[in-house]
């Protein structure tokens, strides 16, 4: 089967201001294809490339096999969007939004069984401008649905949501997938993006740092594992700098926290505390996550940068 | 077309959901009506050819209905939608411009319909309104002066940044035209210079249109008014075709 998106060298300019800078990648049908990158980093642009909703300034794109340039009304019928700044008129009830966009399209999908999926059956009369942040992603997500498309693409679905309502999305989104579509979506959150994403692209000042599965990404990194303790006031923390695999070891307070790498680490480091008859309290270990691959690969100019053009 | 009716009858629902916009096309024109008709009667008068002061103002009035519907409301519905992402959103279906215009262009003429036959209906059953025109003409008139109102209003909508500009200007050009074009009170009491000014304002040519068309006027006396509108509609509905913007 062929990809589902094809991207040649996509660049975008947006007067002297390059957003996108020449970014190939491939997307493979049934995946979950997740972007990340700080604000301003090229993400939104970049989606709104392949929806056809802004044109490249160069680049080869193919959607679905389609050009989102000349085959936009064509390749509308078979996508899905939920955009990340939209909007509905506030006086539009919910049930005549799906009904609405359900005429846009040429073979539409029931939209009842969409409201009771994604948990608005009830709010099925109630106009737009009185639903949560939540209940209004819900409908956009239905929207996105109603065509019952191949490819739907999520821009930052879950910002601005509480944890309950993004652990829900998160069902929602394996729920698509589980349908047999392909996704293509944007976070901020790298929880979001290793906990959904079969491949997560990482990207910077519009290129691409990292392209691997959340697993790989980790892995590459070969990042330290961090073992934190809590200890009476008169421990001395240093010679667990003699335990093997440990770089780095610092006490604030009673907190000690000590950095290493590899598969023993904790153990040898318990051993050594066990040896030594340390009484150690609340003892947590944190493993290298997306986070700390993001971290390292991109640079924090958030607050130099703009907003999510 | 299944798309372009959907969104007709939607946005149908949404007009009479907005009080304020069914108020100036539905509500104030009649309460023109009954206060100037409390004030002056419909006499005849020769001050008004021997028409009466309720006979002049109705169509008259139906244009300010078409002030209200094209330069108010298709201005700030259309720049409130691209402001607010709604425009984007029907983008991203593939819904074509013709049919959010098409739909605009379709729910404010019926309601500036409705709000004339609402003031006929008033004027005729509380002032025994005379109409001595032919019915098609009037509609024919009303037809290119309302669409030519409208051709106004996308252009506001287009050349406007935010929603906030557009109902400045919006207000900006509708109290002039209502009271410049003699629409509110009649063109017969301006003094010399007035009477020049509204010359400059589009909504005269609707008044003088209409009101003509009213006592059964034939077109060749109107050939100014027909041309300076349908110049309106033509530069109009160019000019917004090309300032349309998604965003």
């Amino acid at each position: 089967m062929t990809e589902a998106i094809a991207v040649k060298a996509l660049r975008k300019n947006y007067g002297g201001l390059t957003a996108v800078d020449g970014i190939s990648f491939d997307v493979r049908p049934g995946e979950i294809f997740g972007v990340v990158g700080p604000n301003g980093a090229g993400k939104t642009t970049t989606i709104e490339c392949l929806e056809g909703m802004r044109v490249p300034s160069a680049g080869v794109l193919s959607i679905l096999g389609l050009n989102p340039q000349r085959d936009g009304y064509a390749l509308r019928e078979r996508i899905g969007v939920q955009l990340q700044q939209s909007s509905l008129p506030d006086d539009l009830k919910v049930w005549e939004a799906l009904d609405l966009f359900a005429s846009y399209y040429r073979k539409p999908a029931p939209w009842e069984p969409l409201l009771e999926e994604l948990g608005i059956a009830d709010k099925r009369e109630a106009r737009f401008a009185k639903l949560s942040g939540g209940q209004k992603q819900r409908l956009f997500i239905a929207l996105a649905l109603v065509n019952d498309p191949e490819l739907v693409f999520l821009d930052e679905l879950t910002t601005g949501l509480d944890p309950h309502a993004r652990r829900a999305m998160w069902n929602l989104v394996q729920g698509i997938r589980g349908r047999g579509k392909t996704v293509f979506l944007t976070t901020h959150y790298m929880e979001e993006a290793e906990h959904l994403c079969d491949r997560v692209m990482i990207i910077d000042h519009g290129r691409i740092v990292a392209l691997n599965t959340p697993g790989n990404l980790v892995a590459n990194l070969r990042a330290e594992t961090r073992i934190i303790f809590t200890a009476g006031a008169g421990y001395d923390p240093e010679p667990l700098r003699a335990v093997e695999g440990v770089t780095r070891v610092e006490r604030s307070g009673g907190k000690v926290t000590v950095a290493g790498r590899g598969d023993r680490l904790v153990i040898l480091v318990v051993n050594a505390l066990d040896a030594a008859g340390v009484r150690i309290r609340s003892l947590r270990t944190e493993q290298p996550n997306l986070d700390d691959v993001f971290m390292a690969m991109t640079e924090d100019k958030t607050e130099a940068r703009g907003g999510a053009r | 077309m299944k798309a372009l009716f959907k969104l007709i009858w939607v946005e149908f629902k949404l007009y009479i959901r907005q009080p304020q916009a069914a108020f100036f096309s539905l509500v104030f024109p009649l309460l023109l009506l009954f206060m100037f008709g409390s004030i002056y009667g419909n006499k005849s008068t020769p001050f008004f050819g021997g028409h009466g002061m309720v006979d002049v103002s109705t169509p008259a009035y139906i244009a300010i209905i078409m002030g209200s519907t094209g330069l108010m409301s298709i201005s700030i519905i259309v720049s409130t939608y691209r402001e607010r992402g709604v425009l984007r959103r029907f983008r991203a279906a593939p819904l074509r411009p013709t049919a959010i215009i098409g739909s605009q262009v379709a729910v404010n003429f019926v309601m500036t319909l409705a709000g004339a036959l609402i003031l006929v209906a008033g004027a005729v059953l509380a002032y025994r309104m005379r109409f001595a025109g032919s019915v098609g003409a009037v509609f024919a008139g009303f037809t290119l002066s309302t669409l030519s109102f409208f051709a106004i209003g996308f252009v506001v909508a287009s050349v406007s940044r935010t929603s906030r500009v557009a109902q400045i200007l919006a207000m900006l050009l509708y109290f002039p035209n209502i009271f410049l074009s003699g629409a509110t009170v009649p063109k017969e009491i301006f003094p010399p210079a007035l009477r020049l000014i509204s010359k400059a304002v589009p909504m005269t040519y609707v008044v003088d249109l209409l009101q003509g068309l009213w006592f059964g006027s034939p077109w060749a006396k109107h050939v100014t008014e027909v041309a300076v509108l349908a110049a309106l509609l033509v530069v109009g509905v160019i000019l917004s075709a090309k300032t349309f913007r998604w965003e």
